[in-house]
């Protein structure tokens, strides 16, 4: 009789081989430290808004307790609908292509699983976020990541996609805004990546979760490009522009087949996304304008003190035009991006995530986030100054 | 309004070079445009928000709903600022309804409160009545929250 197998040896070798999340390690160190100003935090410090909240209540009281349909309750779809068509420019029907779902996180997962084979390639562009790797990797595609640099402002070019695709790519994934650089893509830069996307017959999965989160200029969809409909799945959520995080609440629109082809695996897998929070969905849709509007002329000023604090003390920081992250380099400090993560936290009680958790091109970069309050900021500010100074 | 009088609005104290940081102006922009609103006016003092409830003041707010008659050629704006240069009236506005001005009066007592009303303001030519409330409890006060202290939720890193 042979040895049983160890438990390990028994688990999916995918599963096994992957890594756990860098920010995770981080995490639990910084747990471990008090009075920690962490510039670490991936979601707003403010509020869900109060009349969410509150419709939220009223919606359990009412007894939104129950399963809703597949896609989400329909009153929703159709508020998602009109929405995405005037805020990102493309109609969806709201009977079949749109999919409400467990956050961006479950609507990636879903959209990956439903078009890859294994074997298949799928391009995505690094520093990205911590799941897009291990996503890929789960529905068995193979990650073909595609480094962004700071001289560009980590906006992606299509240079840099012609030198990674094979024909055996599939799907081009984007994330701009994007997360942890900050970095956001004009139009005439996403029609270069539309024509590649359309000459390449490729699949767009766009996660677009900060595309009400821009500072500089307006942001344009790449679904709103011509040709780009019927080759896109667009992701977003509640997460972010709301302050919804806890809500898990995002959300797919595409053609009716890759809907339909999603719907299949979140059906079996999910049943549907909460009720309570889609009710709370629903009503932050009510008036968005004022919420949103208000919290992102907070992060505006936010962005610009982080980034005039960082110009004043000589850090090099290219300039942060969406999502909630500045992206500093700390490479002529002589530490890695973790060992500096480290000292300043061990020295000056400031968490900043190591660049590293965002792929191996983050090296020398740390992230920032300023999706905490000002006072925050600015003593943070003074430390890291501190903490340079001795360096 | 201007972003640089709501930030202010907010939190009087902010340095003008944060300030600048915050705008993406230079500091002595910021410096030369917050004397300008002080110089025209616009800004007319700076205070503390208190939760005076905490503070065991010994002193009592009656919010008093007054109507009067209003004046030819003055309107409304002579017998209101008349009554407004009284110490004892905090704030006063005048309102739409039934009533026509809307008035915060401080004392040290409910009896000095009564008195303020029955000898100063009832017998002023142009006052024709008046209903006077206390307050009890302030629960918010110019938008802060008296009863919340700030926790943060989150964890302290996440993706």
């Amino acid at each position: 009789m042979s040895a049983s197998l160890s438990l390990r040896d028994r688990l999916n070798v995918t599963v096994r081989d992957i890594p756990r999340s860098g920010i995770r390690d981080f995490f639990d160190l910084v747990t471990t430290m008090k009075d920690v100003i962490s510039l670490g935090i991936g979601e707003p410090d403010f509020d869900t808004p109060w009349h969410v909240r509150e419709a939220t209540v009223f919606a359990l009281e009412r007894g939104a307790t129950h399963y809703s349909s597949n896609l989400g309750y329909l009153d929703l779809r159709c508020a998602l609908a009109r929405y995405v068509a005037k805020t990102f420019g493309a109609e969806y029907n709201p009977d079949d292509e749109v999919l409400i779902t467990v956050g961006v996180s479950e609507a990636l997962d879903l959209a990956l699983r439903a078009l890859l084979n294994p074997g298949d390639e799928v391009l995505y562009h690094e520093p990205c976020y911590v799941s897009y790797r291990a996503t890929i990797l789960f529905a068995h595609g193979v990650p073909l990541e595609v480094e962004t640099r700071a001289e560009n402002g980590f906006r992606l070019t299509r240079a840099m996609l012609e030198a990674k695709v094979t024909p055996r790519t599939k799907v081009l994934m984007l994330n701009f805004p994007n997360n942890p650089t900050g970095a956001v893509m004009s139009r005439a830069d996403l029609e270069d990546i539309a024509a590649f996307a359309i000459e390449r017959d490729l699949i767009v999965i766009t996660d677009e979760i900060y595309g009400e989160l821009t500072y500089d200029a307006p942001h344009t969809s790449i679904v709103s490009l011509p040709g780009m409909r019927e080759r896109t799945i667009f992701l977003h959520g509640f997460s972010k522009a709301w302050a919804m995080t806890g809500f898990r609440l995002g959300y797919a629109c595409g053609p009716a087949e890759l809907i339909e082809a999603m719907m299949k695996i979140h059906q079996y897998t999910m049943l549907c996304a909460s009720s309570l929070s889609q009710k709370a969905a629903l009503e932050a849709l009510v008036r968005p304008e004022a919420d949103v509007t208000e919290m992102v002329n907070e992060y505006r000023r936010r962005r610009n003190f982080i980034a005039t604090a960082f110009a004043e003390m000589g850090v090099e920081c290219h300039r942060p035009l969406g999502a909630f992250y500045a992206f500093p380099s700390v490479a002529k400090f002589g530490l890695s991006a973790k060992e500096f993560s480290l000292q300043l936290l061990r020295e000056e009680n400031v968490a900043v995530v190591p660049g590293t958790a965002f792929g191996v091109c983050g090296e020398g970069f740390v992230r920032c986030a300023y999706a905490t309050n000002m006072n925050n900021i600015k003593e943070a500010m003074i430390r890291i100054r501190r903490f340079i100074g001795r360096r | 309004m201007d972003e640089l009088l709501k930030l202010i609005q907010s939190n009087a104290l902010e340095s003008h070079e944060n300030l600048a940081r915050m705008l993406g102006l230079a500091p002595a922009e910021v410096s030369r445009r917050i004397a300008d609103y002080e110089k025209r006016g616009v800004i007319r003092g700076y205070q503390a928000i208190l939760n005076e409830d905490q503070l065991d003041l010994g002193k009592v707010t009656a919010v008093i709903e007054v109507k009067v008659t209003p004046q030819r050629e003055g309107g409304f704006d002579t017998i209101a600022e008349r009554i407004s240069r009284f110490p004892e009236v905090r704030s006063a506005h005048l309102m739409s309804g039934t009533y026509d001005l809307l008035l915060f009066v401080e004392g040290r007592t409910l009896r000095d409160v009564a008195a303020f009303v029955s000898e100063r303001l009832s017998t002023l030519e142009g006052v024709l009545s008046t209903s006077t409330h206390f307050m009890l409890k302030t629960y918010k006060r110019f938008g802060v929250l008296m009863h919340q202290t700030t926790t943060d939720e989150r964890l302290t890193v996440t993706p």
